[in-house]
């Protein structure tokens, strides 16, 4: 079991054969994604093939024939794909997405970076209305080490274990897995740092909640609105399983944009401490530092400290 | 990016919301003939993307055309809230019957607009909504329907606002809607003792992430208050100067914004954020280092990467290139782990420059870097 993502899941990638597209089709193969189809109207019916590193390392590539579809629906019909992964330019992303939600995938993971607010506000109430659970945008996607991976996280950070994972940036994702790699990670999932977002702290919790092969979870949060003071009364009212928390951006000055679109403490409102403060209210240890929450992890699942 | 006021002004006045006669000028002999021009009497608005300027002095009625010439003399060059004041409006004054607020707000949580009226106008309203949120209305908008003329009566009736300002609304929907804003704000929006609407200030943020399709933005682009901020822009960075000293360049907002706070808790101060982004080029990463090095400020410098996209190696060639183009004179502390570190620790040995320091994890680069801004 997984949330969201498992190795049964059928991955169409929106833009595979743009750069990124094709770089992290690769990627999302070498980690064992059932990548079953690329989709550009300029480019179907043809095939690119993909040079995969086989694993472990250094036992040869394999070659992979991925078929371009014309549209996802085109897709879904000849694959029964039911994830999207988009790696469409910003302008795009808007269209892309709700051809998804229509043509029936039930998880589309935004990749893209720089989609306008307008955009993010119109595809989320499109793929809500048919029921598409949407992750992102301007995240890294979910990984579900040893099983599948659908965006861009290095497959290779963690391997699969207890820890559920649910973080608003994508490189702290990254750490915290590096810190944790000796123990793994059900799910990992970055929601994406922009005001508005598809799938949020809680749906993620409730999911890990259900997930019967997530122990513990890690929540990451940032400066900006009040995801992580809702989330914390989620997990006081409905999270059994311990929940460890990190939240960055105790420094950010009020009023400036901190790289996220998101990350901005306005007014008396979106500041790292009332964050920490909430979460810490509903049970949640909070680390200082990312190091400091693995460590917060380790003790709460009993695991003696990583030998350095 | 916020609107100054006299950008927003024109922005309401493209989309048939009433604004007062109303001119801009960084000249106080220019602000007299503005007032004469005007009628005789002004109000004069300092124009800073701050909030409160009011109570910082940055907005005087002046009674006529050479009161307007000495109280923009007095407003030009002032700094309300660090930003430096660089121009002044001059507006007509009106008579005031009733004062409203009324704006287009984003709920994140709802992924969705708010309508957001209050019948007390003119105040601080937050602080409204805090002491008497029985006086603010919030509605959510359906952001496939949007605000219709029917929509927008039945909010300003439950509002309490008068009939005609259901059009306002409208056209300040439209203005959110076909100009990529984030925000839209008028307060106060004035009833005239002439009957009208007049929106008497204004705020409006614009979505950055949809200039591509906004042509006429850049126009409406504000000169950064700090030259570094200007010099990283230029440069296609992601840079915030703070006040510390210690440099910090990394990749990913969050583990940015987490660099910058482990080297609070390591008794330093950060002096900038600068994110090199996803995938970051050796060339994103020399030209960061060049613009954290040539903050006078910076004692030492935190170079803190976990490859994802972003390939180790290429971060390390970065600071080579800037080693030799730059050559600094101050601490580099370096942590690479991820993505190509191996390579990028190789890089870095076959350069084996004396400022360079390395660092294993994230807590201890931060411990040295900010040691080493302590004591050079």
């Amino acid at each position: 079991m997984a949330v969201f993502l498992t190795k049964e899941s059928k991955v169409l990638v929106q833009g595979m054969t743009g750069a990124e597209g094709m770089r992290h089709t690769r990627r999302m193969l070498a980690a064992g994604t059932d990548v079953v189809g690329g989709v550009n109207p300029r480019k179907a019916g043809r095939t690119v093939r993909f040079d995969v590193p086989q694993t472990p390392a250094g036992l040869g590539t394999a070659h992979r024939f991925v078929p371009v579809f014309g549209s996802v629906r085109e897709g879904v019909e000849a694959t029964g794909a039911d994830v999207s992964v988009v790696f469409v330019p910003p302008a795009f992303a808007r269209a892309a997405v709700e051809e998804a939600a229509d043509a029936g995938t039930g998880l589309v993971v935004v990749i893209t970076e720089g989609i306008p607010v307008h955009d993010a506000v119109a595809f989320r109430a499109h793929a809500a209305e048919r029921g598409t659970r949407v992750v992102g945008p301007n995240c890294p996607g979910l990984i579900t080490p040893g099983q599948s991976n659908a965006g861009i996280i290095p497959a290779d950070i963690a391997g699969p274990g207890p820890i559920g994972l649910v973080s608003k940036s994508g490189t702290l994702t990254y750490q915290l897995m590096h810190e944790l790699r000796d123990i793994g990670f059900s799910t990992c999932v970055g929601i994406g740092g922009d005001p508005v977002v598809g799938t949020s702290h809680i749906d993620c919790l409730a999911a890990f909640q259900d997930d019967p092969d997530t122990e513990l979870v890690v929540l990451i949060g940032e400066i900006g609105g009040d995801a992580e003071e809702r989330a914390a009364a989620f997990v006081r009212d409905h999270v059994t399983k311990p929940v460890v928390g990190y939240v960055a951006g105790f420094t950010a000055p009020k009023g400036r944009t901190m790289g996220h679109a998101g990350a901005i403490v306005s007014g008396s409102s979106g500041t790292a401490r009332a964050k920490k403060e909430a979460l810490e209210a509903a049970g949640i240890p909070v680390g200082g530092t990312p190091t400091e929450t693995a460590r917060l992890v380790r003790t709460r699942l009993g695991n003696p400290a990583r030998p350095a | 990016m916020d609107l100054y006021e006299h950008q927003a002004r024109e922005l309401l006045a493209e989309h048939g919301i009433v604004v007062p006669p109303a001119d801009v000028t960084d000249s106080p002999r220019e602000a007299r003939a503005i007032a004469r021009r005007l009628g005789g009497p002004a109000v004069v608005k300092a124009q800073v993307r701050t909030g409160g300027r009011g109570k910082a002095g940055g907005v005087r009625f002046a009674a006529d055309p050479a009161e307007a010439e000495l109280m923009t003399r007095r407003i030009l060059g002032t700094d309300i809230k660090g930003h430096p004041v660089r121009t002044v409006l001059l507006a007509q004054p009106v008579d005031i019957d009733a004062e409203f607020y009324v704006a287009y707000v984003l709920d994140r949580t709802r992924g969705q607009f708010l309508a957001v009226l209050s019948t007390e106008g003119g105040t601080d309203i937050e602080e409204v909504a805090a002491t008497r949120p029985e006086a603010v209305t919030r509605f959510p908008v359906d952001p496939t329907e949007g605000v219709t003329p029917a929509t927008a009566a039945g909010i300003v009736r439950t509002a309490g606002l008068p009939a005609r300002a259901a059009d306002v609304l409208v056209r300040l929907w439209q203005v959110l809607i076909r100009e990529d804003a984030l925000l839209v704000e008028v307060n106060p929006l004035a009833l005239t003792a002439q009957g009208r609407l007049t929106a008497l200030d204004a705020k409006i943020t614009l979505d950055d992430n949809a200039r591509f399709r906004q042509a006429r933005w850049g126009e409406r682009d504000a000169p950064h208050d700090d030259p570094l901020e200007a010099s990283a822009a230029a440069r296609g960075l992601t840079y915030v100067k703070l006040d510390g000293e210690v440099g910090v360049i990394g990749n990913g907002a969050g583990l940015v914004m987490s660099t910058l706070d482990v080297i609070a808790g390591c008794g330093a101060r950060p002096a900038n954020f600068l994110d090199i982004g996803g995938g970051a080029s050796a060339r994103v990463m020399s030209d960061g280092l060049s613009v954290v090095l040539s903050d006078p400020d910076v004692k030492a410098v935190l170079v803190n990467v976990f490859g994802g996209i972003t390939a180790c190696d290429a971060v390390a060639e970065g600071i080579v290139t800037a080693l030799d183009t730059v050559r600094p004179t101050k601490p580099i502390v370096v942590r690479l782990d991820g993505n190509n570190a191996a390579r990028g620790h190789t890089v870095l040995d076959d350069r084996a420059h004396p400022l360079v320091h390395r660092a294993t994890t994230m807590d201890d680069a931060a411990r040295r870097a900010a040691h080493l801004a302590n004591t050079t």
